[in-house]
């Protein structure tokens, strides 16, 4: 609940998301299904240019990739379902119609758990409607009003399977939403479904906005339903939520109008303004025309089907972490982290977590450093030049105590930069460094008192200092001995100096 | 000799023999059509370069003693809806005017496969809708047994292509009656396969549910012989069902010797000429003659099915149709003023009064509110007509009756009313409805001379049978040998 505006609601969301499937060929024809911007309509064939007398033929792999993530998402998967025919006309869409999936979608009531709080890794369940399978439509190019003789039309989105993914209204705030969007991503990547690239348009949302009203006798009164379209980023996602509810808020203040007192409003986003605008000439009520696609038959998922993509399931984001915060004893936080990453990245963490024997030393390293300097980088997981096999035997070293953290990232550091050198980054490499550069902590005291008592003995003056109550003076002191024994504990080394200046 | 009129197995025969070359066959046909056709309408194009091309081509492989097809250098006529690589696609439609398609029908590609030689596009009903060829963007199609009627339609052109000699095959397509009420006013033999049975892909669409293609000729075994280069598997149509493909020719020369067939009551209605009447009892008569076993069966559904097809079909239509938007190809408007001006003014100036009437009717019955009552309803129906003829092919093996109410009407006599001339199709959509196979033969002529059909009916897949009994009856009659005396 929020306060603003003197009044207080709830925020309901519900959103469609659209994703591109990761096939060969498009959903009704050989062509191939690739982005491919720079070379418009080349990707295209008498069936998906919508040319007289040409007929679809289904795409088998992409029934089964939706199937799946039907599976993923916990939906009840039609054994029976078919296509039918949405009518619309628009310069992208060369047949004036979408096949698309009415009443009986491949897959329906299903649900997904977000992450509320990754710090408490509070979870909530957001409920989905359906899943469906369709065609994608082309894309116009430049301006689309129509007006004067010169617009481009490219047709080579036109028929990539997309699986559109409709939740109920059951998100109550544009962080849940975003949170959704991203348990989405993690989840249909890890599977293999969909790249889920915002920018290239393969995971695309809508979001269905409006709020509930608090009366003072206990009701709440609803606001028109807001469907805002363009969303082409997470952060646009979220920020047009917040706009919008910020908005409607403003609005119910000023004119009190209520779900039903005016027609579904479409609004996009302007990225640049920052605000949602409404969108001209698409608030009439459309009447869609659907009937069953004769072209087509029906699509029949037998138990067989089911079972066989069920087996092909990997494990769910939430399970992974749930997982890593009782094997490893992560945090919420870490295991949110390193899970948020993708799968990829989690191996990678359990392969440094197996290594070195201490999940929660992992966890900081690859949540910390690897993280930074793979992003430094631009680089993924799998591109990072320390393998998790040499970052696991390094991050032993430190878990036996054998070097110091500090000495650690001289190492990681080190490796990096072999690696960018082109020198083989491998286990053995640790070791060498490790020697080469006198890391390995000395234990033996009176080695390190030797080399105190020549530094004191070439310091007279910063010892008298200290003497005299500047205990900060002893920085130098310090420095010079850890320059000396590589290996030694920079606080030990410390106290050492101190307790045999007071000594002397 | 000449060899206009000729049947197929005997311009194969002299083919064979080399007798008679697929060139000098080409150049006859192509000369009739240059010298007749200016008074019939049929044709829409006539490429004669590339015809005798093909022509020369199959010649020079027979000559060669290279593998021929099985209709090595027979002419073909095609019906301007069957894609056509290269070659202009009208759908006689100026919508379509300009239409190049750059891929050929599956149709089409297996006929050149077989060696036929294409002579030319054949005109039409714009989109295939109606029944007397005369709404084609280019004119009507004249019946070349009275240059004053209807060929009938909407494969009105095929029809004559093959009633008047030009040609001894022709394709056309059948959604409501398209091919087989055409035959029966030109007296030729047409042919709708079973739904599924010939592939779709290439011909453009009108009611996607009940399209299909089929053969003309001048007997039965010609049709036979189309039939057999055409039908089978296709994975480019969803619909076209994977089954085997029997040897139609294999047993179509042996009678059948104990054969029931139906004979419907509810067929007798009240608008039914009496000459075609006359033709059917004694048509049904000669099966008799032949050792027929002959069995009342009732079609109850039947006289809903008129209705029924004029709810799917423009539904489909409405549909399929939608794509000619003028945006990517085909006829745009010069002046227009927005994006939906351009779509209005171009297919407001492109498409004919029928299509315009079946697109508003489609559109009405799929739109929000009406679905229920019209197109849901109609589906409902459909099943009760497919259950009729389930119930009555448990009984007999096929059902013969008349193709058409009335033999061909003048040109212009129901132009101006719709629903008489959609009762030309009274017993031709039945089939299509429930996607069952239907031959019209000739099988009488009227007091006015003109040709009258025999329509026999099958279960599906059983277009072997039906041919089988097509060819009992031709052997046993005479009237596919009449001849319009405009061809004399």
């Amino acid at each position: 609940m929020t306060q603003n505006y003197t009044i207080e609601y709830t925020v309901i969301i519900g959103l469609d998301v659209h994703l591109q499937l990761l096939t060969k060929s498009k959903l009704f024809c050989g062509c191939a299904n690739l982005f491919n911007p720079d070379h418009p309509n080349v990707q295209t064939c008498p069936v998906c240019l919508g040319l007289p007398g040409a007929l679809p033929v289904m795409n088998r792999h992409a029934v089964e990739l939706s199937v799946k993530t039907g599976l993923a998402l916990n939906c009840d998967i039609s054994s029976f379902s078919k296509w039918d025919r949405k009518q619309y006309y628009y310069p992208d869409l060369p047949k004036a119609y979408q096949i698309s999936q009415f009443d009986l979608p491949l897959n329906h009531d299903g649900w997904v758990d977000i992450v509320t709080d990754p710090e408490s890794g509070e979870t909530r369940r957001i409920r989905i409607l359906r899943a469906h399978l369709e065609e994608d439509a082309g894309k116009n190019l430049h301006d689309e009003t129509g007006r004067g003789r010169d617009r481009r039309v490219d047709l080579n989105r036109c028929g990539t399977p997309l699986l559109e993914i409709v939740t109920e209204p059951d998100l109550r705030s544009a962080a849940e939403a975003k949170s959704l969007l991203e348990e989405l991503r993690l989840l249909l990547t890890d599977l293999e479904v969909s790249d889920c690239n915002m920018q290239e348009g393969s995971l695309r949302c809508d979001a269905n906005v409006n709020l509930h009203v608090h009366t003072d006798d206990g009701h709440s009164i609803p606001t028109p339903i807001v469907e805002i379209k363009n969303l082409n980023s997470f952060r646009a996602v979220e920020a047009a939520i917040e706009f919008e509810v910020a908005r409607q808020a403003e609005q119910f203040a000023k004119t009190g109008k209520k779900l039903g007192d005016v027609p579904k409003e479409t609004r996009g986003w302007d990225d640049g303004r920052k605000a949602t605008f409404g969108q001209r000439g698409k608030e009439e009520a459309s009447d869609y025309r659907y009937f069953p696609d004769p072209d087509l038959v029906p699509v029949i998922v037998s138990q067989e089907l089911q079972d066989e993509l069920r087996a092909t399931l990997c494990e769910s984001p939430g399970d992974r972490r749930r997982r890593f915060m009782a094997a490893y004893e992560l945090s919420h936080y870490d295991a949110s982290v390193i899970v948020g990453q993708g799968k990829d990245f989690a191996e990678y963490f359990e392969a440094v977590a197996r290594d070195c024997q201490d999940g929660k030393l992992a966890a900081n390293w690859v949540t910390q450093d690897v993280l930074r300097e793979s992003h430094e980088r631009h680089v993924t997981i799998d591109k990072f030049p320390v393998r998790a096999e040499v970052l696991g035997s390094l991050l032993s070293q430190i878990q036996k105590e054998r070097i110091t953290t500090k000495s650690g990232r001289e190492v990681f550091q080190q490796l990096l930069e072999d690696a960018e050198a082109g020198t083989a980054v491998t286990p053995d490499r640790v070791e060498s460094i490790i020697a080469e550069r006198g890391l390995e902590i000395v234990n033996d005291s009176d080695q390190v008192l030797s080399v105190i008592d020549a530094v004191l003995a070439r310091n007279a003056k910063i010892v008298e200092d200290v003497r005299g109550g500047k205990a900060a003076a002893a920085g130098p002191l310090i420095g010079q001995v850890m320059k000396e024994l590589k290996g030694a504990d920079p606080k030990t080394v410390r106290e050492l100096i101190l307790s045999r200046i007071t000594e002397g | 000799m000449t060899t206009r009129f000729a049947s197929v197995d005997e311009l194969l025969r002299q083919l064979d023999e080399g007798t008679l070359t697929s060139t000098e066959l080409t150049e006859s046909c192509l000369s009739l059509i240059r010298d007749h056709d200016s008074q019939t309408n049929a044709f829409l194009r006539s490429d004669a370069d590339a015809a005798l091309q093909q022509a020369a081509a199959v010649d020079a492989d027979r000559k060669a003693g290279r593998p021929v097809g099985p209709l090595a250098g027979i002419p073909v006529a095609l019906k301007d809806v069957l894609c056509t690589k290269g070659t202009p696609t009208t759908c006689g439609s100026r919508m379509l005017e300009n239409f190049v398609p750059p891929y050929d029908a599956t149709v089409v590609r297996r006929l050149r496969d077989a060696g036929c030689v294409f002579v030319g596009k054949t005109n039409m009903d714009e989109f295939a809708m109606g029944s007397s060829n005369e709404n084609s963007a280019f004119g009507p199609v004249r019946n070349p047994w009275n240059l004053q009627c209807s060929p009938g339609g909407s494969s009105g052109g095929s029809a004559v292509a093959v009633a008047a000699g030009y040609s001894p095959l022709a394709v056309g397509s059948d959604t409501g009656g398209s091919i087989r009420q055409p035959a029966s006013f030109c007296g030729v033999v047409g042919m709708k396969p079973t739904y599924g049975r010939v592939s779709r892909y290439g011909l453009v669409a009108y009611a996607s549910s009940l399209d299909q293609i089929g053969p003309f000729a001048g007997d039965v075994r010609g049709a036979a012989r189309l039939l057999q280069a055409m039908a089978g598997h296709d994975p480019a149509d969803s619909t076209s069902v994977d089954q085997p493909v029997p040897d139609f020719l294999a047993e179509i020369d042996q009678p059948f010797s104990s054969l029931t067939i139906g004979s419907v009551p509810e067929y007798y209605i009240e608008g039914l000429d009496d000459d075609v009447r006359e033709a059917t009892e004694k048509a049904i008569d000669v099966f008799r003659s032949l050792g027929a076993t002959v069995r009342d069966v009732s079609l109850p559904h039947a006289r809903y099915a008129v209705a029924t097809y004029y709810v799917i079909g423009p539904a489909e239509a409405s549909s399929n149709l939608a794509r000619y938007d003028g945006i990517h190809y085909g006829h745009r408007a010069d002046d227009f003023e927005n994006m939906i001006d351009l779509y209005a003014a171009s297919r407001g100036e492109a498409f004919g009064a029928e299509v315009k009437r079946r697109i508003m009717i489609g559109t009405y019955t799929l739109s929000a509110g009406y679905y229920d009552a019209y197109y849901l309803k109609a589906l409902k129906v459909r099943r009760l007509i497919r259950q009729d003829f389930d119930a009555a092919f448990g009984e007999v093996d096929l059902i013969v009756g008349p193709v058409v109410p009335t033999p061909a009407f003048g040109i212009g006599e129901l132009i101006n009313d719709p629903l008489a001339m959609y009762l030309s199709d009274y017993y031709t959509i039945p089939l299509n409805l429930a996607g069952l196979p239907g031959i019209s033969i000739p099988a009488g002529q009227a007091a006015s001379g003109l040709p009258i059909g025999l329509q026999l009916i099958g279960p599906a897949f059983e277009e072997a049978r039906l041919l089988r009994a097509a060819r009992m009856f031709e052997t046993a009659t005479d009237w596919h040998s009449l001849r319009p005396a405009f061809a004399q």
